[in-house]
């Protein structure tokens, strides 16, 4: 907003967003139902991912819980889906006549006969989307403001995030009666009576994915382009000098955290709707971390970088896992270990050095360039779970 | 009166390091703290800018109590601190390091939809060319010299343009003509505002003070002009002489 991408700009080059958005309107084309099915999986996890970049590239807190916020997103959506398909369902009516009110499966199945009044709500499709965009932002920000005005942060936040994460997804297990449990909410077939397993539906949804992960990414942009950005970057790297400029860092990194809690949730709730699934192994503390490695992949600083890590992870994973069912868990942590190791800058920072080399160079302007590149790299490791840059 | 610090005192661990210290700046004035090692200096400035919690005392800047106060409260109220060493935003350039100091829109929201105008724009123009800088305007600010660090950090004062100042040692490690411009500098940045500054560079004390503090041991020593303060002989003994 205030400056405009200088020439330095590595939150969004142009080329990589075009080359993303022509193959992401491609695939359902060029791709199988099924195939299609799984890269709008994989684009659902794109937006913690492209949340991480704010909040821990650029804000500097690594946060290792996103997966309540992504979890947040899906079980909102899911309990909507779920309340529309329990008033339909025939032995959902036979029972509700029973039961006196149309109770999802789960909660028949385990004996509880009125729906809990925190339900209720999500019967209307209104209260559902304000729920998804409100509830996980809000309570992102007051928890991020509580420790960072008591100047909690680094590792020890990080570590609290984890834990949040964790007893969500332990919470959702135990309390099965309310939440579906370790089966999760599933089992549902319309949105409005629009039948969403419909492969044309389907390839609606994905188009809606694409065109919120873009716009999201682009006003993720504008965030780190305002001074509210530079300010979390003064921040990241002094965060006691910025005091002395008159600004309380607390706020400003309470809302970079509500800002990626509120990807995070969107992206979930969008996996809900095109997966059919809100799952306590969504929340909890591996896929919270494997957010993170999406964004490392992607290389922090790079906002488009973290769509790319999301896709190029999964996709390695459905590789590994179709043609070496027995050691594919092993060849991705090889993978990741590789990154870490050679690409600490990720594959934003591979594809900023390739295209340094294929640029004709300019000889004044470009004379400093790769002097820049190696003292980056030794500034900003990127260590997987490591603390944050004071 | 623009600060008035009275009985001021502050322990670290039982070992009380400011004790029972009185200071008064009057409006305009510049005045110098000088003091051995370990007497205090710094952590009065500490104080002063809510960085540290005194146990006892009072700090008044005009009508407002600072003590119960942090950071970025005492700053808007429009104190301003340099540190000893240059701190300045490296990952930003010099011109978004003097734009985030300019005192206007300091929240979230405010911020975010924050916008340079062209009085902005020639605002940070002048601060750049006064603090040497103009033609580095786009450059970050980890890759200036050391001295230019100095200077950028005036400058971010300057945009700041705060009621006092408080510089901590704005002259050391710097090389003799650094020194020399940073001198021509600061008297710009410091003319006709409150300034307490502290140095340890005699020559320059005596170059800029109006009153001067020694400290000692976390107490005034003695207050006077340059002449009469190295004329007294507790002074010459703690200090001076050695």
């Amino acid at each position: 907003m205030a400056s405009g991408p200088g020439p330095h700009d590595r939150t969004l080059p142009l080329a990589g967003l075009l080359a993303l958005t022509g193959a992401l309107v491609a695939v359902p084309f060029a791709l199988d139902p099924f195939r299609q099915q799984l890269a709008a999986k994989y684009l659902c996890f794109a937006f913690p991912a492209v949340g991480l970049v704010l909040v821990w590239g650029y804000g500097g807190i690594l946060s290792l819980g996103q997966g309540l916020y992504f979890g947040m997103g899906s079980y909102f959506m899911a309990m909507f889906l779920k309340l529309e398909a329990a008033a339909q369902s025939n032995t959902g009516s036979a029972l509700s006549q029973f039961y006196g009110s149309s109770l999802p499966d789960f909660m028949v199945w385990n004996s509880v006969e009125v729906l809990p009044w925190w339900w209720r709500p999500f019967h209307s499709l209104a209260f559902t989307i304000v729920a998804i965009l409100v509830i996980p932002p809000l309570f992102a920000f007051l928890l991020a403001y509580a420790n960072f005005r008591k100047r909690v942060g680094g590792v020890y936040f990080s570590i609290i995030t984890l834990a949040l994460a964790a007893m969500a997804s332990i919470v959702i297990i135990g309390q099965q009666g309310y939440t579906g449990g370790v089966n999760g909410i599933t089992d549902f077939k319309t949105f409005l009576g629009v039948d969403i397993l419909s492969d044309r539906i389907k390839s609606v949804l994905y188009f809606i994915t694409v065109v919120t992960l873009i716009a999201v990414v682009l006003g993720a942009r504008l965030i780190l382009a305002s001074r509210t950005g530079k300010i979390l970057v003064a921040i990241r790297d002094r965060e006691d000098r910025v005091r002395f400029s008159g600004y309380n860092p607390a706020t400003f990194k309470a809302f970079a955290f509500a800002a990626a809690a509120l990807l995070a949730a969107l992206g979930g709730a969008l996996f809900a709707l095109q997966e059919g699934l809100a799952s306590p192994s969504l929340t909890g503390i591996v896929p919270s971390i494997e957010m993170v490695i999406y964004a490392a992949v992607g290389g922090r600083l790079s906002l488009i970088g973290a769509v790319y890590g999301t896709l190029v992870v999964f996709s390695a994973k459905t590789f590994f896992s179709e043609n070496f069912p027995e050691i594919w868990l092993y060849l991705l942590g090889a993978l990741f270990i590789l990154v870490v190791l050679f690409l600490p800058t990720g594959l934003a920072g591979l594809a900023e050095r390739v295209g340094s080399v294929l640029r004709p160079r300019r000889p004044a302007v470009r004379a400093a360039a790769p002097v820049r590149a190696v003292a980056e790299e030794v500034d900003t490791p990127v260590e997987v779970g490591s603390a944050p840059p004071a | 009166m623009i600060l008035s610090v009275e009985d001021l005192t502050v322990a670290f661990d039982g070992f009380t390091v400011v004790d029972g210290l009185a200071l008064s700046v009057e409006e305009g004035e510049l005045r110098c703290v000088i003091g051995p090692n370990g007497a205090g200096k710094t952590t009065l400035l500490d104080m002063i800018c809510g960085k540290t919690r005194p146990s006892r005392g009072s700090i008044k800047f005009k009508t407002h109590e600072l003590t119960e106060l942090i950071e970025y409260e005492v700053t808007r109220l429009g104190v301003g601190r340099k540190f000893q060493t240059p701190s300045t935003y490296e990952d930003l350039t010099v011109l978004e390091n003097l734009e985030i100091s300019y005192p206007e829109k300091r929240g979230v929201v405010g911020s975010l939809f924050f916008t340079r105008d062209a009085a902005l724009r020639d605002k940070i123009d002048e601060v750049a060319h006064r603090i040497f800088l103009a033609d580095h305007l786009d450059e970050k600010a980890g890759r200036l010299s050391h001295g230019q660090k100095q200077w950028l950090e005036l400058g971010m004062l300057l945009m700041q343009d705060p009621e006092l100042l408080l510089l901590d040692e704005p002259v050391a490690g710097m090389s003799p003509r650094e020194r020399e411009r940073t001198a021509e500098l600061l008297s710009g940045v410091t003319a006709g505002r409150s300034t307490i500054v502290i140095e340890h560079d005699m020559a320059f004390v005596r170059m800029i003070a109006h009153t001067v503090t020694v400290m000692h041991q976390g107490r005034v020593l003695a207050e006077g002009s340059m002449d009469e303060v190295q004329a007294d002989p507790r002074v010459i003994e703690v200090y001076l002489g050695e």
